[in-house]
């Protein structure tokens, strides 16, 4: 049921060393690059296969590589963003500790793709094991001439970078990271200019998710419709879902885009992790999506389908919650997290997430007001797309939804000075 | 220096590679934290003098960074995931487990230095909640018995 593309070789645990990869086939796509591909010709077939930026965005990778100005003097780097943060989130650290190879060869057909001749990599500071694999799959690169100077005896340079951050949301958002890797505080960029016209050292720059550049050997290898067999029109090829929550098998799937969430959730997932619990919720893209509720669980899966239903794909971290979960006792851990995060430059995402965990709070130990949902509201309105980055719309997109959807269970909250639902999960 | 030879060769050859100093700032912070387990302005000033930046600007870098302890903790430092796929498994009773267990508050070290007791955001690792991370290593799918012998061994091994 799972349609293993990126994750093929994810079992072989000999997959890190490089020789076992390269009897896998990697690196052919990055030779092939370099010896039969212009950089041009590489962006053209990733914008027609219609890889979409595996981060959140969803912007496609293909048109964001076109976006380097050709005729720049300056340096043109690429950085990989491996600061996977976002709650429910959990599927570049498969890759980055069990196929490190593929995220070096999706790095460096994407660095020659926009003429970039230094690349980095950006791993969350507590990533420690991925961090250690990724260095030393760099090294191994750098001895069998994949990487370094003259790669394949084709006249290309290519160095890597692995850096790692510091324990900061933020820096997953891409002018953060910049800020981050230039050795400032992680925060967030007025744009434009955009990164691909002034980005790292304010040179041209592009940032892709660790899943996006990943996706790239795989088309170079196999062609434009290999790729577009898998997924939807729109939302073409696979994905990794990471799954968790009440569910008895949490775990990361790589699947169709495309494939309903009941796949997902219940043939994958095996289903609820206690049958005398219903489902009550799903968050379907990390953290910072809107819920969903029971009877959307046959949607499918891509770009298109949950933004008609009012959610995002966002990282494809699907959170699932039986009847057990006091909605607003999780909307302030939701929030307790934006408010840990906001890097504080915008007053409405400073000061607003503060001021709703506190009400939030309140509403959750019984000391709520009457007024306190409509005041909650008002301040997620004044966060809104207020906000130089969008930390402040995804602190308050998963309250909104929250509100909307469960609204009756926030005002008994404050009405009966206590939760309609909670029984605690217990912890054995 | 608090900095050993080692350590500062490794921020020297990190520093070496990238094409502005100033981006060395968080290896070496990172290079420090390995070697000592937190921060200090003390550190700030050895990392200052080793990539040539001046101390407030290592400094304003290192409050920014909150995986970075900036006084010392215990030889294991033990980070419970409290986020939502965490807490949605039981982050909360694993929390009260172990300030329990450990006889500490969150925030706090026990008598005898070994372990530090802290709360942090999602730690990347959903599919196998409840976890924690103690120093580098991640715990995951944990349940009671599993935290007993997992403290039962480091305990072992101080």
């Amino acid at each position: 049921m799972e349609t293993r593309v990126l994750f093929k070789y994810i079992d072989d645990p000999n997959q890190i060393n490089i020789d076992t990869a390269v009897g896998h086939g990697a690196y052919r796509a990055w030779e092939k690059t370099l010896r039969e591909l212009k950089p041009e010709e590489v962006i053209e077939q990733v914008k027609s296969a219609g890889v979409r930026g595996r981060g959140g965005a969803g912007f496609p990778a293909g048109v964001k590589w076109g976006f380097i100005p050709k005729s720049s003097p300056k340096p043109k780097y690429l950085v990989c963003n491996a600061d996977e943060s976002e709650p429910g989130t959990c599927k570049d650290r498969v890759l980055l500790e069990h196929d490190p190879h593929l995220v070096v060869e999706g790095m460096a057909i994407a660095a020659f793709a926009i003429g970039c001749h230094l690349a980095f990599i950006y791993v969350r500071g507590e990533f420690v094991y991925p961090y250690r694999t990724m260095e030393k799959a760099i090294a191994q690169a750098y001895e069998k001439g994949f990487l370094g100077k003259n790669v394949f005896g084709t006249g290309y340079d290519l160095d890597m970078i692995v850096h790692t951050g510091g324990g900061a949301y933020i820096c997953g958002e891409e002018t953060s990271l910049l800020n981050s890797l230039e050795g400032e505080r992680g925060m967030s960029r007025i744009r434009p200019p955009f990164p691909a016209i002034e980005g790292l050292y304010a040179c041209p720059t592009i940032v892709n998710n660790v899943e996006t550049l990943a996706s790239v050997p795989g088309i170079i290898n196999n062609g434009v419709e290999w790729y577009r067999q898998y997924g939807t029109e729109k939302s073409p090829g696979t994905k990794i879902f990471s799954l968790s929550g009440h569910v008895k098998r949490p775990g990361n799937y790589e699947i169709e885009l495309g494939t309903p969430l009941s796949v997902l959730i219940n043939d994958l997932g095996g289903g609820m992790i206690d049958e005398n619990h219903k489902l009550k919720a799903i968050i379907p893209g990390g953290s910072s999506t809107p819920m969903l509720l029971p009877d959307q669980i046959d949607i499918p899966l891509d770009y298109e389908s949950l933004a008609a239903a009012g959610s995002m794909l966002g990282s494809g971290a699907v959170i699932v919650m039986d009847d057990r979960t006091c909605m607003v006792w999780a909307a302030r851990i939701l929030t307790h997290f934006y408010r840990h995060e906001s890097c504080g430059k915008c007053t409405p995402c400073r000061e607003g997430t503060g001021w709703l965990e506190q009400l939030i709070g309140r509403i959750e130990r019984g000391e709520g007001h009457p007024g306190d949902v409509e005041k909650i509201e008002s301040i997620c309105d004044n966060i809104l797309g207020r906000t130089v980055c969008p930390l402040g719309d995804a602190a308050v997109m998963p309250i909104q939804s929250s509100i909307k959807l469960f609204r009756d269970e926030w005002q008994y909250h404050i009405d009966h000075k206590k939760c309609m639902v909670k029984t605690e999960f217990e912890f054995k | 220096m608090i900095l050993t030879d080692d350590s500062i060769r490794l921020i020297k050859e990190k520093m070496g590679r990238y094409p502005r100093r100033k981006s060395a700032i968080l290896p070496a912070l990172t290079v420090a934290y390995f070697q000592l387990g937190y921060l200090s302005p003390e550190i700030y000033e050895e990392i200052s003098e080793i990539i040539q930046i001046p101390k407030v600007e290592i400094a304003e870098a290192a409050s920014f960074y909150t995986m970075f302890p900036k006084e010392p903790v215990g030889k294991y430092l033990i980070q419970v995931c409290h986020n939502i796929s965490c807490a949605l498994l039981g982050a909360e009773a694993l929390i009260d487990y172990l300030q329990a267990k450990l006889g500490i508050k969150k925030g706090e070290t026990t008598a005898d230095g070994l372990f530090t007791l802290i709360t942090v955001e999602c730690l990347g690792s959903c599919a196998s909640a409840p976890m924690m991370q103690i120093n580098d290593r991640y715990y995951e799918n944990l349940t009671r018995e599993k935290v007993d012998r997992i403290l039962e061994e480091l305990r072992s091994q101080a």
